[in-house]
């Protein structure tokens, strides 16, 4: 029952939303972080229930062995659709995801959304309902369903509220999603009907169509179907034209959605449809696949680089990061699978900040421009804390969750692939650099001289920049027009990070910071599910293992010098 | 003891958190107390800890604290615990001493400074970073401090960030460093996947059961692990970043050079050196990499002209001494040039600030002259610091420590005449170079073109307070007394340093007999080091004249200039890498992928605007079309 | 009965069928238009009637009064459009509605 309402509250919610704006704008706004936050709620009580303890496995067959609940009822008997929802660790650390992120995504747009209030919590909503109906959903019809349901409020969310370009930028986004989806749709199909016609039971149950006996062509061309689906989504290298310009056209919730969640859904399918139904073929597109990633991990690195909106250049890093994913999942063993995990994690929330910062940042100065900005942090130091903060998270600094995610990914594919993972740490120098370029871009250096930028870019002040030894700085801070003034002065008050975005960037740095000390609560949760899917789709290839080297002649040779701390307490 | 160890780490960085999140005006009085006092209090937890360890038995002396264990998946449970054992400790006991008399130092040398409460926040954040690393028993956790010192050298060197050099300077320091970071953590990939572990006392257990000496996968991991020292401390070919890391204020500088950050590389080749011991080829590649260092760094700090880059090679040199020692086999003789070099050099740097922070902030020597009345104090402690660096005789630290380094060069059996050739000629070079600033800065008439804006008295006045003099005093007694703990082997002496260090580092296996037995070999050293402070006497005091003349000349100009420049490696970075990679970016801007997909929508639109001509909107032609069509269709139909 | 071959009429039919296409083509009129639609027709319903009586079906006939009620029909909405085109453009030429397409 708690599975429909995940899907129910957040659903009502966009109604209630709906007919209150009219009245109250902010009643409107409450009541949609009310319904996120209940979301949020329900989903923590399962996790409480059933991940705290000290529960042991539950019996069942492979794949559903980790379900903790599950809900079936039938839909479209006749053509064998079920309603079938169900919840394990993975699903359930998708859905507080979904919640968090959304109700972080409500805060973000307290004040950027004046208009059609009602209707842009609405979308919202939805959004995080069909998000929630994606991550629980255990029938392929249902899963299309809801995949596909998705699009549409963000489709609206980008195409209404977004930026100048915002229409461009929400085609390019539905065409591309939904390409990928009919081919998953065909895919799904296929699969369909070469399950009935093998074992006369034609269903969409996705616990029922696990181990289909296909032969190697079908295999392959269904599951090169949902791979394109969920590539898109990541999204893996060469189709991942959609995201810069969705992300950076949608307004600041929007982007978090995307950022957050939505791309997250590639990861999602991945693990739990691509490669558990088929597991033969998608192994072997292995190399492949981390060649994409790889070089995703790269071109990301190399494009959030040469950026010069603020927001294009956070999508960016997306693209890099995703590439990490990819190579984690194709390296399917339980290291990279769990690096996994807890990347889309850590990802959704560090990229999720940097959304959020670029947002707040657009609210007071009216661009994304990285041209025009510069110099902020005297200006702004909360706002550069945090955006150092973020910056450190998205380059894997040790001590913050993406950096355990990306080094649980790389040792998972080290023993697989080890040129990948090598290479692929290059990618982390690279990460260094744009991380530090957006630093330095917004944050750093002198204030952007004025009279160059018609909007309301703030102007050095003569105290803030002057520094012994630094001769140059004063000397553009010194040109501050009069006519500037007040906007300076307006933007000096009250233009830092206010009471409620401190409370968010809070709550993101808490997590990041909490799951790069302590991961280990995202790693219980997500290990039953993932024992589960190696069990279902053991890897082929043989691992390295570890304690087994690779010297033919261990010992060969005397040892001179006594082992350092051995035989010590 | 258990108890105070995690406390160690834990006061600078709850004073980073808490200076970092305090927000607001907090008055500098309480920035200073919450700046320095918690480092102290760690300095004063690491004395107690020093007296119980030096109490214990030599086998008691390690000390471990388990936290708990970061992830658990598989076979891979890093833990978030601490170890420490005397090597520990002599770093731990570096890092908080000479940390805090920098933080006391700074105190006075930033006050008024628009920022005061970040720099204290950061320093902090610095410290903190280097206790973990020094004290981490997992080398995943070890990453978290050694990552952690490159964050906060980063924001420190671009703490003025209103000039657009100071960032770029920082982000030259954090990139570099993350290149060396890379191969450590593809070291750490490779260890694991080995080893079964990230525990650095298991990893080397079994390090030393499973690989052979001489072994692929030995020598692999050691040269990873190589790399990333290499990158932190800033030895060739990954050394461009710290000349230019003098952006950032002078105590910041001292706390990179002397007690954290480019120590953290000759720490973890020591603190690994099972692996090294292993793999012979990768010794030899650190010890040819710290003689080639010492080399290259002494000759560009011999053409520098700003006091903090000719103190900064000096520092490149000095490491490059380590580097030679760790090569050698020689563990705990680098750890104690470590320890003397963190005291003379935080000396120099704290001296050096005093000096240019009086000569309002100009930082050529060639403009300086004749300190040495109006700076008294400053004078002789910047004295003690450069004999120290030279290597002085007989009353030094820096002679002790770095006398054993030379010694084992040549009589360890992993060392040769050669490499012990070099470390001598990098002596001469130390000693002429450190002089030179000696005699530049102090001797001599005043030369600075720039008006003084003060008189003599005034600016002996200036920023001299207490807080300023008295880690210089502390620092220079040390300087000179920190060596006498360690006196040569050949005189007899106490050895107590290496004793302290023996269970963790063994000491060499040396030769016996010959030359490198005889004291000859020392007093070679000794008579170099003294000759050469005569001859930079010569040079730079007596008859600068000689020098002005030779400098003169053209193919000396050229040399100069390149030895100003680093050797041009700035120069081979830029073209290989930076102009590549810019070049790169910005040809890909619009996203060419992108812009490949999109080509799609373009032959889309095309064929739209030719189908759309025949929506004509004219009704005739349509129905022209419509019958030409159906009799087209029909005729099709019949004639089939 | 000396029956008029059917080829004639067919031919009949064709041959009209042809002057009305011609016509609805090549005028710019409404009405003209109008008219040579209706001269479509009728070729039609003369063709419907030519078969059926070759054949003695009533079906012929049945469709020419289909035919006819379409026809009646198609010119009261074309006649009305044509006025309304009259009032609002002003005109009756054929292409100057073609304005209706953006």
């Amino acid at each position: 029952m708690i599975l429909v309402l995940l899907i129910a509250v957040p659903f009502a919610g966009g109604f209630v939303a709906l007919f209150t704006a009219r009245r109250s704008p902010q009643f409107c706004r409450w009541s949609a972080l009310a319904s996120s936050l209940a979301g949020l709620g329900l989903s923590l009580s399962l996790w409480v229930r059933h991940f705290t303890g000290a529960g042991g496995p539950s019996a069942g067959t492979a794949g559903s062995r980790s379900m903790v609940q599950q809900v079936d009822v039938g839909w479209i008997p006749q053509a064998g659709i079920h309603f079938h929802l169900g919840v394990d660790g993975l699903s359930l650390i998708m859905l507080m995801l979904t919640f968090a992120l959304v109700a972080l995504g409500v805060l973000a747009s307290w004040r950027g959304i004046k208009d059609r209030i009602g209707l842009f919590h609405l979308l919202l909503l939805w959004t995080a309902a069909s998000l929630a109906g994606v991550f629980t959903a255990l029938d392929l019809f249902l899963f299309y369903f809801f995949f596909e349901m998705m699009l549409v409020p963000l489709y609206f969310l980008i195409s209404v509220w977004g930026h100048e370009d915002r229409r461009r930028a929400a085609i390019k986004f539905f065409i591309y999603t939904q390409a990928g989806g009919l081919l998953m749709l065909v895919a799904i199909l296929g699969l369909y009907f070469l399950h009935g016609s093998t074992t006369g039971i034609y269903t969409f149950d996705y616990l029922q169509l696990l181990g289909t006996a296909l032969s190697s062509r079908a295999a392959t061309w269904l599951m090169l179907g949902f791979f394109m689906a969920f590539a898109v989504k990541l999204p893996a290298l060469p189709l991942h034209g959609w995201l810069p310009d969705a992300h950076s056209q949608a307004p600041t919730a929007g982007s978090v959605v995307l950022a957050g969640l939505l791309i997250k859904v590639g990861a999602y399918g991945m693990i739990r449809f691509l490669v558990p139904l088929f597991p033969g073929a998608s192994f072997r597109i292995t190399d492949v696949a981390m060649a994409l990633g790889v070089a995703g991990i790269f071109y990301g690195a190399f494009m959030a680089f040469s950026q010069t909106d603020l927001k294009r250049l956070v999508a960016y890093t997306s693209v890099s990061h995703m590439g990490f994913v990819l190579l984690g999942i194709f390296a399917w063993n339980e290291l990279a699978l769990q690096g996994v995990v807890l990347q889309v994690v850590c990802h959704a929330f560090s990229t999720g900040g940097l959304f959020m910062l670029a947002g707040a940042l657009e609210e007071r100065l009216g661009t994304r421009d990285l041209e025009k900005m510069g110099g902020l942090w005297s200006h702004l130091p909360r706002f550069g804390g945090v955006g150092m903060f973020l910056a450190m998270a998205a380059l894997g600094l040790p001590g913050l969750g993406n950096f355990v995610a990306e080094f649980l990914i790389l040792l998972g594919t080290y023993r697989v692939n080890r040129p990948a993972a090598i290479v692929a740490a290059v990618g982390l120098v690279l990460a260094t650099v744009y991380a530090l370029w957006f630093v330095q871009r917004v944050f750093h250096g002198p204030s952007p001289a004025e009279g160059t930028t018609a909007g309301p870019g703030p102007t050095g002040a003569p105290a803030t920049t002057a520094a012994p030894g630094s001769a140059a700085a004063p000397a553009t801070a010194t040109a501050s027009g009069t006519a500037e003034k007040p906007r300076l002065t307006a933007l000096r008050r009250r233009a830092d990070l206010n009471r409620r975005e401190v409370a968010m960037m809070f709550v993101v740095a808490l997590v990041i910071l909490w799951l790069g000390l302590y991961p280990q609560t995202l790693v219980r949760t997500a290990k039953e599910t993932n024992d589960d899917l190696l069990r279902l789709a053991p890897p082929p290839t043989e691992e390295i293992a570890p304690n087994v080297s690779t010297d033919l002649m261990p010992l060969a040779s005397p040892v001179l010098v006594p082992p350092a701390g051995k035989n010590r307490p | 003891m258990h108890a105070v160890l995690p406390f160690v780490p834990f006061f600078p960085m709850v004073a980073f958190a808490v200076l970092a999140l305090a927000g607001g005006r907090m008055a500098p009085r309480i920035i200073a107390i919450t700046g320095v006092a918690p480092t102290a209090l760690s300095a004063l937890l690491t004395l107690i800890t020093t007296g119980a360890f030096l109490g214990a038995p030599p086998d008691g002396r390690v000390l471990s604290v388990s936290f708990w264990t970061w992830v658990h998946i598989g076979g891979f449970a890093p833990k978030i615990a601490f170890y420490l054992d005397p090597l520990s400790l002599v770093m731990m006991l570096v890092v908080t001493f000479v940390g805090s008399l920098i933080l006391l130092y700074s105190v006075e040398f930033m006050k008024g400074q628009e920022g005061y409460r970040r720099f204290f926040a950061y320093m902090n954040l610095f410290i903190g970073s280097m206790l973990i690393l020094v004290l981490s028993s997992d080398l995943l956790f070890l990453l978290v401090g050694w990552e952690g010192v490159g964050l906060s050298s980063y924001l420190l060197i671009g703490f003025w960030y209103g000039d657009p050099a100071n960032g770029a300077a920082a982000r030259k320091a954090f990139i570099v460093t993350r290149v060396g970071d890379t191969a450590l953590l593809v070291g750490l990939l490779l260890i694991f996947t080995q080893l079964g572990s990230l525990d650095i006392q298991n990893t080397m257990g079994s390090a030393q059961a499973e690989w052979a000496r001489g072994s692929g996968m030995a020598t692999a991991a050691a040269l990873l692990i190589l790399s990333g020292a290499i990158g932190k401390s800033a030895q060739l070919p990954l050394q461009t970043w710290l000349p230019d890391a003098m952006a950032g204020p002078t105590p910041v500088s001292a706390l990179i050079h002397a007690a954290t950050m480019v120590t953290a590389g000759v720490y973890l080749v020591a603190r690994t050196h099972v692996v090294f011991d292993l793999a012979p080829a990768a010794q030899m590649v650190t010890a040819i990499i710290g003689a080639a260092t010492l080399l290259y760094a002494g000759l560009s700090a011999l053409a520098q002209t700003d006091i903090k880059r000719v103190l900064a090679y000096s520092t490149i040199s000095q490491i490059g001494y380590m580097f030679l020692a760790l090569g050698v086999g020689a563990w705990s003789a680098a750890i104690f040039h470590l320890m003397a070099h963190a005291f003379f050099k935080a000396l120099l740097f704290l001296a050096a600030g005093l000096v240019i922070k009086a000569m309002g902030e100009e930082h050529d020597i060639r403009r300086m002259g004749g300190l040495r009345k109006d700076l008294p104090i400053v004078f002789w402690t910047f004295l003690i610091g450069a004999a120290s660096l030279a290597a002085f005789p007989l009353v030094t630290a820096g002679f002790f420590s770095k006398d054993l380094v030379v010694d084992l060069t040549l009589s360890s059996q992993r060392g040769n005449l050669f490499l012990w050739v070099v470390a001598v000629v990098g002596a001469l070079v130390t000693s002429l170079y450190a002089f030179r600033v000696v005699f530049l800065v102090f001797f001599g008439d005043p030369q600075s073109t720039l008006p003084r804006s003060t008189s003599p008295q005034e600016r002996r006045g200036r920023g001299f307070g207490k807080a300023s003099v008295v880690p210089l005093l502390v620092l220079a007694t040390l300087a000179v007394a920190g060596g006498w703990m360690q006196l040569p082997r050949q005189w007899g002496g106490p050895s107590a340093f290496t004793d302290f260090l023996q269970p963790v580092l063994p000491a060499p296996a040396t030769r016996v007999g010959g030359f490198a037995e005889s004291a000859a070999p020392q007093v070679i050293v000794a008579v170099i080091s003294v000759a050469a402070i005569y001859l930079s006497y010569l040079l730079f005091a007596r008859r600068p004249a000689v020098v002005a003349g030779v400098a003169e000349h053209p193919l000396f100009q050229r040399l100069s200039n390149l030895a100003l420049s680093g050797w041009g490696f700035d120069r081979l970075y830029g073209a290989v890498f930076v102009t590549p990679f810019l070049w790169l970016t910005r040809g890909g801007r619009g996203d060419v992928i992108d812009a490949g997909v999109s080509t799609i929508a373009w032959l889309a639109r095309l064929l739209q605007r030719l189908l759309r001509r025949s929506q004509s909107g004219r009704l005739r032609y349509y129905v022209a079309a419509a019958s030409f069509g159906v009799i087209a269709f029909i005729a099709v139909g019949i004639l089939r | 009965m000396s029956a008029i071959p059917m080829g004639y009429a067919l031919g009949l039919a064709a041959i009209l069928f042809a002057l009305g296409l011609v016509g609805v083509l090549v005028r710019r009129n409404i009405i003209f238009v109008l008219a040579s639609i209706e001269v479509m027709l009728n070729a039609a319903g003369l063709a419907f009637l030519a078969a059926g009586a070759r054949w003695g079906r009533a079906d012929g006939q049945v469709m020419f009064v289909f035919i006819l009620a379409v026809a009646a029909a198609e010119v009261s909405v074309g006649l009305a459009i044509a006025l309304k085109c009259r009032r609002h453009l002003g005109t009756l030429d054929i292409d100057a509605i073609s304005k209706l397409k953006d």
